[in-house]
């Protein structure tokens, strides 16, 4: 057996042992949250070369949609969540049709707006709670099967769910689909000179993106139980880049590993520093611009490759 | 040799995992969630909890208090899954809420689920004992009800008659501008408008000019913090003070100390406490600011009064049992240096008298931080009102 085979096996199975352990479900399942938006914002970035400033909006317009849905209309947390994955899908669609149409730093900054009016919106639409947000969302129970209050039983629909996902992201990037999006990455008029309308294929990638963001976000908001305007914030935007850049782009552990790390250290520096935790996170950044550029799961797949 | 080394890696790293997480605490936890590093961090009233807790000798019951601290950074989510991680592993008991009322409500809800008295002290908003009441909030110190009736009443018996308000667009803003407007109508006195300005503005002309050109004489301030403090300056420099009388709906002591007299002088305010009131308040300022180097504030003064007023109802009830000392809360008076005759009402409202004061021109001034005079006292349950019937809780 490989290495990173055993690894990840070792992995896979701390993530189920954890709970039981004793370690603090709640914020494995934000920890977990974060990696799957990461993941969806490294589909995007990664492997399709699109950087997008604005990807809060999705995470956060899903998460306002389910929290909306569950405590105004009283909505079962299964519809609840697919309906705030579909509003993100929407918005992705909406957003993502008008920013394809310019590249690079331009694209970046049509969607960095886009995102901006979606934050004014859920500041001062009255179903939003403005600056209060939503609060108290039920859980609810999966289905009617399975009741989710207890934070273990959420825990492992929250694992279930981000494996679905990472397992998914795998999928779309090696099938012929995910070889174009690649090809759109490495040389974009080298792949419209081949015959592809990639148009087409980057608005596929980036309503994919925004929709496994927007489960994530949807599936935060049930686990911490409210929505807040961070939830939609560009520093929401911005972090989740962070994440992406930290762990590695274009490779499909580093996400989930710079989500890791990042949530992790605002967990428990924010008790030691306060406010400097985005100070020291930001200095972490500088660091790995300046010494690991492929972040840290893409340097150690070099080392690999070199031996 | 390689699986090895990563099996023992990962061996430690759960070992060590679980470590962190078996914490049983015997003590008694208190929490205190704060703004220390924002726009409400000049109000942090931690320097105050550790007065109290030292003055209760650092014990309660023969156990040992513990306190934690955190910086909300005025989210509600940061605070809220504070609250929770301290209720799932610390055995907290106890949380003394600082600053924002975004903060306090999401974090409400989670006293509510895991049954952990919440101390709102530093936030005004009145939903906090209204809509989002809950069985174990305390609402201690102020709230925006109590402050529209304190400066509202005032100003429209002086003659003030007509309003216009200039609004911090966010929900606190419009929950103190809704409380001033209902409190001057019912006095006799009319809106004749408002302006909502964007939090954190620096450029306050625009607004000043259309709160002018309505003609109102009293142009009412629904913001606070930094915005407080920098539209009164504007309003000053504008000379709009000249044809308006300024009604400050939330200002504390430092607020005035960062304008100063020469600009804030007349203007009218409702406090819940003010340092240079009695002996007491006094004794506590000077020993404040021996720790803090300047004297507190209403925020922090509450802040004192309400760690010692849980470890009394601690040492009441013999337990720390949720239920127990809410219900000891509820029926011990509140006598210290912040209030007299005090009590917690069945909503969760402490109710105890305010102040309306008027800031003090700088030749009445005598010495430092002497900065206001006192106009009325307004008895606890007419600052508060009635029991409103919003709370569950609570019917009328």
């Amino acid at each position: 057996m490989r290495p990173a085979t055993v690894a990840l096996g070792i992995a896979l199975a701390a993530a189920f042992a954890a709970p039981l352990i004793g370690v603090y479900p709640v914020f494995l399942m934000k920890l977990l949250c974060f990696a799957m938006f990461a993941c969806a914002f490294n589909l995007l970035l990664g492997f399709t070369g699109m950087l997008s400033f604005g990807h809060a909006a999705f995470f956060g317009a899903a998460a306002y949609a389910t929290g909306w849905l569950v405590t105004a209309r009283g909505w079962g947390t299964l519809p609840a969540i697919l309906a705030g994955v579909a509003a993100a899908a929407a918005l992705g669609a909406a957003i993502g049709a008008l920013a394809i149409r310019r590249r690079g730093i331009y694209f970046a900054m049509i969607t960095m707006a886009l995102a901006q009016l979606v934050y004014f919106v859920c500041l001062q639409a009255p179903f939003t709670g403005g600056e209060n947000g939503l609060q108290g969302l039920p859980r609810g129970s999966l289905a009617g099967l399975l009741p989710l209050k207890s934070d273990v039983a959420m825990y492992y629909v929250v694992l279930a769910a981000f494996l679905g996902v990472y397992a998914l992201i795998r999928r779309i990037v090696h099938s012929p689909f995910g070889q174009v999006l690649k090809a759109i990455r490495e040389n974009e008029s080298r792949a419209v000179s081949l015959g592809y309308e990639i148009e087409r294929y980057k608005l596929v990638a980036f309503v994919l993106s925004a929709t496994l963001a927007g489960l994530a976000g949807s599936l935060k908001a049930l686990v911490l139980g409210f929505v807040t305007l961070s939830d939609v914030l560009q520093a929401n935007s911005g972090e989740v880049i962070l994440m992406t850049l930290l762990g590695g782009t274009g490779t499909f552990l580093g996400p989930v590993v710079g989500a890791g790390l990042v949530v992790t250290l605002e967990e428990y520096l924010s008790d030691v520093v306060g406010g400097w935790v985005t100070v020291i996170i930001g200095a972490v950044f500088v660091a790995c611009v300046l010494l690991f550029r492929r972040g840290l799961v893409g340097e150690l797949a070099a080392l690999r490759s070199r031996r | 040799m390689a699986l090895r080394t990563l099996t023992r890696l990962a061996a430690g790293l759960l070992a060590g995992l679980g470590a962190v997480a078996a914490t049983a605490a015997p003590d008694v936890v208190i929490g205190a969630i704060d703004d220390q590093s924002g726009v409400y961090a000049d109000n942090s009233g931690i320097v105050a909890i550790k007065m109290a807790i030292a003055d209760a000798g650092g014990t309660v019951l023969g156990r040992k208090i513990t306190l934690l601290t955190t910086d909300h950074q005025n989210k509600p989510d940061i605070g809220a899954s504070k609250f929770r991680e301290w209720a799932d592993q610390n055995g907290l008991n106890v949380v003394m809420g600082g600053s924002n009322t975004g903060v306090n409500i999401a974090m409400s809800k989670v006293a509510a689920a895991k049954k952990v008295p919440l101390f709102v002290i530093g936030a005004g908003g009145a939903s906090l004992t209204n809509e989002d009441c809950t069985a174990y909030t305390v609402h201690y110190g102020y709230d925006t009800t109590a402050l529209a009736n304190g400066t509202a009443t005032t100003i429209v018996k002086g003659g003030g008659k007509s309003w216009y308000f200039l609004t911090a667009d966010y929900a606190f803003g419009t929950q103190l501008q809704t409380a001033a407007a209902k409190v001057v109508e019912a006095s006799g006195g009319k809106v004749l408008g408002a302006v909502r300005v964007p939090l954190s503005a620096s450029d306050f002309s625009s607004f000043l000019l259309q709160a002018q050109g309505s003609g109102a004489q009293v142009i009412g301030l629904a913001n606070a913090g930094e915005d407080f403090v920098n539209s009164l300056k504007a309003a000053n420099e504008f000379g709009v003070t000249k044809t308006m009388k300024p009604a400050g709906l939330l200002v504390f002591i430092n607020n005035i100390h960062a304008i100063g007299l020469e600009a804030a002088q007349g203007l009218y305010l409702t406090e819940g406490w003010y340092w240079d009131m009695n002996e007491a308040s006094r004794a506590f300022a000077k020993r404040y600011v021996e720790i803090a180097k300047r004297p507190p504030n209403m925020v922090q003064a509450a802040a004192y009064s309400a760690t010692m007023q849980y470890l009394a109802a601690v040492k009441a009830a013999g337990t720390t049992d949720p239920d127990k000392v809410m219900a000891e809360l509820k029926r011990l008076k509140i006598n210290d240096m912040f209030a007299s005759g005090g009590y917690i009402r069945r909503d969760g409202v402490m109710i105890h008298d305010m102040y309306v004061m008027q800031v003090k021109a700088p030749k009445e001034s005598k010495y430092p931080w002497d900065y206001y005079k006192l106009v009325k006292v307004i008895p606890g349950e007419e600052a508060f009102g009635p029991v409103t019937g919003l709370c569950p809780l609570a019917p009328k």
